[in-house]
């Protein structure tokens, strides 16, 4: 018998697995294809203080080994999440589930995770800083340590639950980045967010994104975050939860091998609904393949 | 949704450009205005196509091969078997029909008509269709709608065949209770403008998964917003912002 428990942030989970926000709504959708009590937890849509509807379509677009996506973050907002959301998620999953905030100012942040910190379901708050800071000239929160610093610092004064900090790898030095959250008393560090990218289409020959640009995500950036994770792991003493790119449980390994604790998959939900199930199911197998008995054990194994 | 692997049992061309899959294998559930979304090798999104036809374990889609999805798909032999995601989107409301419904396809906007006319003529209504193309070469299953038992009225941009015009230059003189449509958006928001009665019409829109995690779809309507993959393809007259 293999032990996939890992513990995050003094909640232990049954296995490392976590859908990536963005790719698994509230959860509840997902629970008609399957028991998401299988999961280890997952992270919910990114939320903000108002609703919104997000970017105008097309906000898709194929890539070689992935896909850009510009959805803008699209939520019926903090209110309705907790009303609404939450309370059809507790009717099928028995677990804490790690709420994804985003906001446009330091004061949304910190109005959404003081809400979301009152409900008993969310064992974790998982703060995106890869938006724009519309105070700041729109430059986003996560692209200077000053910036996500202070976004640390305002969401640990109005929550008791552990806070990670989601990184975008749209930076120079992810690693100065994760150190000044660490610093700003951040418990955990996630990464990474999607690239930014675009497509053309050929035949009208303009962007195929109304946005012109999205975030570049699937199994091609699986390298980029795996060298992102085992840069940041090796650098901060808090955990580090991989992910970019994840497809299998041979990728959940070595993103633990590169340092993470735990493991988001992204995009591989939308083209396999399944496939968190289905890398959890494969996991004890490829552990015994790779003569694993602990995945506790792995974290960080790889370093050199 | 459902997972399904399909077998191809058969995969022509009815015109240069358009081509007839028959896919055999677990059809259960799958309604008149739904799509399937199947994943290709080598692909990293699946392509959505709309269901054309359902007889049995049989599925039938048409599509056009227009990028490097359709192109593939094109190319695959008979007894192929594919991982396709079925019973996607809402589907037509045939229950407001009335008793003399009319369907109006635009180019790859045609397929999906088919079932809708075949089970609405299975259930005793007056089916009267119209299909419009641009020229003569693109016109396909003007026949196959007519052995339905259809009244079928195609139309041409050129004038090459049939009623010289769009859809809406076909519609003027008719009577109807109720209308469905498919085809590209400018059609439809010129069949909205035209008709004298209530209907409902399917979009298109780039898809992520189909199936409503990523919001890559979402509109807005008068009633809320939503995912065109999820409480679409097919949304009602009334609830259009246009």
């Amino acid at each position: 018998m293999v032990d996939t428990k890992v513990n995050l942030l003094g909640i232990e989970l049954d296995n490392p697995v976590i859908p990536a926000s963005g790719t698994f709504g509230y959860g509840y959708e997902f629970s008609e294809f399957y028991d998401i009590n299988v999961l280890g937890t997952f992270s919910f849509k990114g939320t903000t203080k108002d609703a919104r509807f997000g970017n105008p379509t097309p906000r898709i677009a194929e890539c070689t080994a992935g896909m850009i996506n510009a959805v803008g973050l699209q939520n019926p907002g903090v209110h309705k999440v907790i009303s609404e959301e939450l309370p059809k998620l507790k009717k099928c999953f028995n677990k804490k589930v790690m709420a994804n905030v985003s906001g446009f100012s330091v004061e949304d942040y910190a109005y959404t995770c003081e809400l979301l910190d009152k409900e008993e379901q969310v064992g974790w708050l998982e703060v995106n800083v890869s938006c724009p800071n519309v105070h700041g000239g729109g430059m986003s929160f996560g692209t200077q340590p000053s910036a996500a610093a202070e976004v640390t610092k305002a969401v640990k004064k109005v929550t008791n639950k552990p806070i990670i900090i989601k990184l975008s790898p749209n930076v120079t030095d992810i690693v100065s980045i994760a150190k000044a959250c660490e610093d700003a008393g951040a418990d955990g560090i996630s990464l990474i967010n999607t690239m930014l990218g675009m497509r053309i289409d050929l035949n009208r020959k303009k962007p195929i994104i109304k946005n012109v640009m999205g975030g570049f995500s699937g199994s091609a950036i699986f390298p980029v975050a795996l060298r992102m994770v085992y840069q940041v792991a090796g650098a901060v003493k808090i955990p580090v939860v991989g992910m970019g790119g994840v497809a299998s449980a041979e990728d959940v390994i070595e993103m633990m091998l590169a340092g993470a604790t735990a493991v988001e998959v992204g995009a591989q939900n939308l083209i396999n609904p399944y496939a968190c199930r289905d890398i959890i199911n494969d996991l004890p197998r490829v552990m015994e393949k790779y003569k694993i008995k602990s995945l506790k054990e792995i974290i960080g194994g790889a370093r050199v | 949704m459902k997972q399904v692997y399909f077998k191809i049992i058969e995969n022509t061309h009815l015109n240069p450009l358009i081509m007839k899959m028959v896919l055999n294998g677990d059809t259960s559930g799958v309604k008149a205005g739904q799509f399937i979304n199947i994943k290709i090798d080598g692909l990293f999104l699946r392509r959505p196509i709309s269901v054309c036809e359902l007889s049995g374990d049989n599925l039938t889609i048409i599509y056009k091969i227009v990028g490097k999805g359709t192109e593939a798909m094109s190319e695959m032999k008979e007894g192929t078997v594919l991982d396709v995601l079925t019973c996607l989107g809402n589907g037509y409301d045939l229950s407001l029909s009335g008793e003399t419904p009319l369907l109006i396809g635009g180019g790859v906007g045609v397929p999906p008509m088919y079932e809708l006319a075949k089970e609405l003529i299975a259930s005793g209504k007056k089916v009267t269709v119209i299909l419009g193309f641009n020229t003569a070469s693109e016109i396909f299953y003007e026949k196959e709608f007519e052995a339905l038992g259809a009244k079928v009225i195609v139309t041409t941009v050129d004038g090459s065949y049939g009623v010289k015009g769009f859809v809406t230059d076909a519609m003027k003189d008719l009577d109807y209770s109720y209308f469905y449509t498919c085809g590209p958006e400018p059609m439809l928001k010129a069949v909205y403008g035209a008709s004298k009665a209530d209907g409902e019409m399917s979009f298109e829109e780039r898809m992520g998964c189909g199936f409503g995690a990523c919001m890559g779809c979402s509109c807005k309507t008068l009633t809320g917003n939503k995912r065109i993959c999820k409480e679409g393809p097919v949304l009602k007259k009334g609830e259009l912002l246009w």
